[in-house]
C-alpha cells in the first residue's frame, strides 16, 4: 500500500536522490543549500512581525518604565523570575477570568527583552500590579512561606538589606533608547535622582519623577524602610506597575475566546 | 598530548593564549566592581593556565614522524572527559534545582543558591556543556574518519574546544553571579556571546578544511548534519543575540528586539536550538555510531536524504507554537502548528531509518548494552518528536503549555534521546580513541543504561502526571461557572511528582557518575589493543570507512 502511495512521487524521489548524489560531493553546496533552506521559515516569519502594522496596537499614551521599575525589572531579570513566572495571560476563559484581561502585544512594547515566560510554577504576573499591597510583596519577597505556606518560591530577603545601585543607571537607559525605548536626554540625566525620588515621597526629587513620567507614578517607601532606597523598593515598584503601563486591555473589554 | 606539537606550533598556541589572558586582564581592569570584572579574572586563570602547561612543554622532544598518517584525536580525547565532567555537574545541578521545587529551603543563604539563578546553570551545563562537548568531540572523530583525512591543524582543533569551554564557563558562572540576558538557552551576556562566534566561525573553518581534504569522493550523512548544526546554530545565535550593551565595563545588556518581535526571535532561536544543536548534530552522532556499532549499513540511503532536508527545512518554521494564544499575530501560531505536524514525517523517517538499520542486529542490542543505549535513543528520539508534533497542536498547547508537560516533553528528548545516544557513542568511542581492548567494566555498562532508563521513565512519567494535573485544575470550574481551584491548589496537587522527578534525576546522575568512572578506569587499567585499519587510507583500500551498503 505504501508504495501505492507514493508511486506518483517515484519519478521525483529518484531524481532528488540522484541530484543529490551529486551535490553531496561538494562542501560548499551542501553549505549553501542548509543555509537557503534553513533561512526561509525564520524570514517568512520574523521579518513581517516589524512591517505590518497591526502586529502591535497602537496606543499614543503608553507609558515607559521609570528608571526604579526598570532596575526593578533588572533585578527580576537577574534573580531568574522569569523561570517561574510567565507575563503573558492567554486568549483562554480560564486565564482571563484567572489573571484579567488578556495580554497585548503593546503591553510589552518596551521590555527589551520580552519577559512572556514558558513556565508556571508560580502564577502568572503580566496584571499583579496593584492587586496586593506594597507591604505584603515585601513581607511575601522576604519569605513568601510566612503569607503562602505552600509556596515553594525561594526567599530574597537580602533585597531588603541591599542597597540600590544607581550609578549604572543613566548608561542603562541610554542603551534602551539606542534600542528603541522614548527615553529623553533629561531622563537619562537625572535617573539617579528620579530612582530615589521615586522612593522618597514629599521630596522635591519626588516631584520631579512626577513631573517626568506624569502625574500618575506611583511614588512611595515601596520597602517600607524610610533610611535608604534598596532593592526591594525597585523590584516592588517593578511589581506594582505590571499591567498598569496602559489601560487599553481594560478598556477595549476583550472576550474569552471560548 | 604536546609531543604531537612542533616547536612553532606550541609558540603560537602559548601566543594566543599570551593574547587570551591580556583580554583577561583589560576585562578584569575596566569592569572593575561589575560582575564583567570577575570574569576577567576567570579568563585571566584560564589562559594563565593552558600558557603554562604549553610553556612547560615548549622544548620538550617535538615529533619525529609523519602526523599525516593517523587521525589527530588528543583532543577528541578530551573533550569526551570535558563532556562527562560537565555532565555531572549539570546533572547535578538539575536534581539540586528540581530537589528545591519539592523542598524549597535546600539552598545555602545567599542570593546565588536561588532557583531562578541556578536553573540555567543546570539547562546550559547540560546542552552546552554536556551537548555542546560531546557534539565537537565526535564531531572531531567522525570527520576524520568519513573523509579518511586527519584535521588540517594542530591548534585550531585545541581553539575550538577550548575556547567553547571558556564560553561555558562564563556563562555558568555569570547565571550564579546574576548576570544573564533571561532569553531562555540564551542567557550568556554580550561579551560570552561575541567570544562563542569567534569560536564557532574557527570551527566552521575547520570543518571545511577538513572535508575539503577528504579520500572518499562523497560527504558522509553524519557529516551534512554536523555541518547543519554548525551553519545553524551561528544564524540563530547572531541574530537572537543581537543587544546594545548599557556599558562596555559592564556585563548588563539590552536585547534589541521588544515584546512581541522579541518573543518570536527568542523561540525562533530556543526551538532551534533543540533542532539544530540537540537533534542534527546528534543524528549525526546517531548516523555513525548506529552502523559501526551494529556492524550494518544505514537502511536506506534516501531516507537519509528525505529526513535531513526535511529537518533543515521545517524545523526552522516551528518556534511559534511556543506562543499558541499569545498576543503573537494569529497567522504566525498557526504556521508554527503547521509545520510542527509536518515535522514528524521526516523525524519519523529519521528514527525509522535508525531501527530499520538494526534488523539483523537485533541479537546484539540484546548482548551489548552499547548499541542498546543507541537504540534506545532512536526510539526516546521517534516518541519525543511524535510528542512534540501533538502538543504544538493548538488547542492540546492551551493545556499544556506553562504546565510541567512542556518540562517532561524537554526531558524526554533530552535524557532519552540526546543523553542516550551521546552516552552510547561515547562507550563506543572510548576503546577506539585511546586504543584499549575494550570497556573497564560491561557490568558497569548494563548498569548505566538500565539506571539510565529507569530514570528516564520516572522522570517523564511524574512530568506528564503533574503537568496534565496542573493543565486540567487551571481550567476546572464548578457547577456554578468560578473556577474551582486556586493556584495555590494546583501547587499543593505537585508535590508528590516533584518528589518523583527529584528521584528519577537522581537515578539518571548515578548513571552519569559511573560513565565518567568506566572511561577513567578504561583509560588507567585496560590493556592497549589498536584498533585495525585506524588510520588515513586512500579509498581504494579494502577496509571501507563504515559498513558498505547492500
Amino acid at each position: 500500500m505504501f508504495k501505492t502511495i507514493l508511486k506518483p512521487f517515484a519519478k521525483l524521489f529518484d531524481f532528488q536522490a540522484r541530484t543529490h548524489y551529486r551535490m553531496e560531493r561538494h562542501s560548499m553546496a551542501l553549505t549553501a543549500g542548509i543555509i537557503v533552506a534553513a533561512s526561509i521559515g525564520g524570514f517568512v516569519e520574523i521579518a513581517p512581525l516589524f512591517s505590518i502594522d497591526d502586529t502591535v496596537e497602537d496606543v499614543p499614551d503608553m507609558r515607559i518604565y521609570t528608571p526604579l521599575e526598570q532596575a526593578g525589572r533588572d533585578i527580576y531579570i537577574r534573580e531568574g523570575c522569569y523561570a517561574c513566572h510567565s507575563q503573558m495571560i492567554r486568549s483562554l476563559r480560564d486565564e482571563v477570568e484567572r489573571y484579567g484581561p488578556y495580554s497585548l502585544a503593546v503591553e510589552s512594547k518596551y521590555d527589551h527583552p520580552m519577559l512572556w515566560g514558558s513556565k508556571r510554577t508560580g502564577p502568572d504576573l503580566a496584571r499583579v500590579g496593584d492587586k496586593f499591597s506594597d507591604d505584603w510583596q515585601v513581607r511575601h519577597l522576604v519569605n513568601p512561606r510566612n503569607l503562602v505556606p505552600e509556596s515553594v518560591m525561594p526567599q530574597y530577603a537580602f533585597l531588603l538589606e541591599t542597597e540600590l545601585k544607581t550609578s549604572d543607571m543613566p548608561g542603562r537607559l541610554a542603551a534602551l533608547r539606542a534600542v528603541g525605548v522614548p527615553y529623553t536626554d533629561e531622563m537619562i540625566e537625572n535617573a539617579e535622582n528620579d530612582m530615589k525620588g521615586q522612593a522618597r515621597p514629599e521630596t522635591e526629587a519626588a516631584d520631579a519623577v512626577m513631573d517626568r513620567y506624569g502625574d500618575d507614578t506611583a511614588v512611595r517607601f515601596f520597602d517600607g524602610r524610610r533610611d535608604r532606597v534598596t532593592e526591594m523598593d525597585a523590584v516592588v515598584a517593578y511589581l506594582q506597575i505590571l499591567g498598569n503601563l496602559t489601560d487599553l486591555a481594560q478598556t477595549s473589554q476583550p472576550q474569552a475566546e471560548e | 598530548m604536546m609531543s604531537n606539537l612542533t616547536g612553532a606550533e606550541r609558540t603560537t598556541a602559548m601566543t594566543i593564549a599570551g593574547f587570551g589572558a591580556l583580554i583577561g586582564l583589560a576585562m578584569a581592569a575596566a569592569g572593575h566592581g561589575d560582575p564583567m570584572g570577575v570574569h576577567g579574572w576567570i579568563v585571566l586563570a584560564f589562559f594563565g593556565v593552558l600558557f603554562f602547561i604549553v610553556a612547560s612543554a615548549l622544548y620538550s622532544p617535538e615529533p619525529v614522524e609523519d602526523r599525516a598518517l593517523s587521525y589527530y584525536d588528543d583532543p577528541t580525547k578530551v573533550g569526551i572527559i570535558l563532556a562527562l565532567i560537565w555532565a555531572v555537574v549539570g546533572m547535578f545541578m538539575g536534581v539540586w534545582v528540581a530537589s528545591q521545587l519539592a523542598w524549597p529551603d535546600l539552598r545555602f543563604e545567599g542570593a546565588w543558591s536561588g532557583f531562578g539563578r541556578l536553573r540555567p546553570v543546570h539547562t546550559s551545563g547540560v546542552i552546552f556543556g554536556f551537548g555542546g562537548n560531546a557534539l565537537i568531540a565526535t564531531s572531531y572523530h567522525i570527520m576524520q574518519r568519513t573523509s579518511r583525512a586527519r584535521m588540517p591543524g594542530q591548534i585550531s582543533p585545541w581553539f575550538v574546544l577550548l575556547g567553547f569551554n571558556l564560553f561555558c564557563i562564563l556563562a555558568a558562572s555569570g547565571y550564579v553571579m546574576g548576570v544573564t540576558q533571561s532569553k531562555e538557552y540564551a542567557e550568556a551576556e554580550w561579551y560570552a556571546d561575541i567570544w562563542l562566534v569567534v569560536v564557532w566561525v574557527v570551527y566552521f573553518i575547520l570543518y571545511m578544511r577538513t572535508l575539503s581534504r577528504r579520500n572518499e569522493p562523497h560527504i558522509y550523512v553524519a557529516n551534512w548534519y554536523y555541518l547543519s548544526f554548525i551553519l545553524v546554530v551561528a544564524i540563530l545565535h547572531i541574530v537572537n543575540n543581537l543587544a546594545v550593551p548599557a556599558s562596555w565595563t559592564g556585563a548588563k545588556s539590552y536585547s534589541l528586539f521588544s515584546g512581541v518581535q522579541d518573543a518570536m526571535t527568542q523561540w525562533w532561536y530556543g526551538h532551534n536550538a533543540v533542532a539544530f544543536f540537540l537533534t542534527t548534530g546528534f543524528l549525526g552522532m546517531l548516523y555513525y555510531f548506529l552502523p559501526k556499532r551494529a556492524g550494518r549499513p544505514i537502511y536506506s540511503y534516501r531516507l537519509s536524504i528525505l529526513s535531513f532536508w526535511g529537518i533543515v527545512f521545517f524545523y526552522i518554521w516551528v518556534g511559534s507554537h511556543h506562543l499558541h494564544y499569545t498576543a503573537l499575530p494569529h497567522w504566525v501560531q498557526t504556521l508554527g502548528m503547521t509545520f510542527s505536524v509536518m515535522l514528524l514525517v521526516p523525524s519519523w523517517a529519521s528514527a525509522g531509518n535508525a531501527l530499520m538499520t538494526l534488523n539483523g542486529a537485533w541479537g546484539k542490542v540484546r548482548d551489548d548494552a552499547t548499541l542498546r543505549f543507541m537504540m534506545m535513543a532512536a526510539v526516546f528520539y521517534g516518541l519525543s518528536t511524535f510528542e512534540g508534533s501533538f502538543m504544538a497542536i493548538r488547542p492540546v498547547n492551551g493545556l499544556s503549555h506553562y504546565t510541567d508537560w512542556t518540562v517532561g516533553h524537554v526531558h524526554a528528548g533530552a535524557m532519552g534521546w540526546v543523553a542516550l545516544i551521546t552516552f552510547g557513542s561515547i562507550y563506543a568511542l572510548t576503546p577506539v580513541l585511546w586504543r584499549r581492548e575494550t570497556m573497564y567494566s560491561w557490568k558497569a555498562v548494563e548498569w548505566h543504561f538500565w539506571l539510565a532508563l529507569s530514570g528516564t521513565v520516572i522522570y517523564v512519567f511524574s512530568m506528564w502526571n503533574s503537568g496534565i494535573i496542573q493543565g486540567l485544575m487551571w481550567r476546572t470550574y464548578t457547577e456554578t461557572g468560578t473556577l474551582k481551584f486556586s493556584f495555590v491548589d494546583s501547587l499543593v496537587a505537585m508535590h508528590p511528582y516533584y518528589i518523583a522527578r527529584a528521584f528519577g534525576g537522581l537515578l539518571f546522575l548515578t548513571g552519569a557518575c559511573i560513565c565518567l568512572w568506566n572511561v577513567v578506569m578504561t583509560i588507567l587499567h585496560v590493556p592497549q589493543k589498536a584498533p585495525e585499519l585506524d588510520y588515513p587510507t586512500s579509498s581504494e583500500a579494502m577496509e571501507p570507512a563504515l559498513p558498505a551498503a547492500e
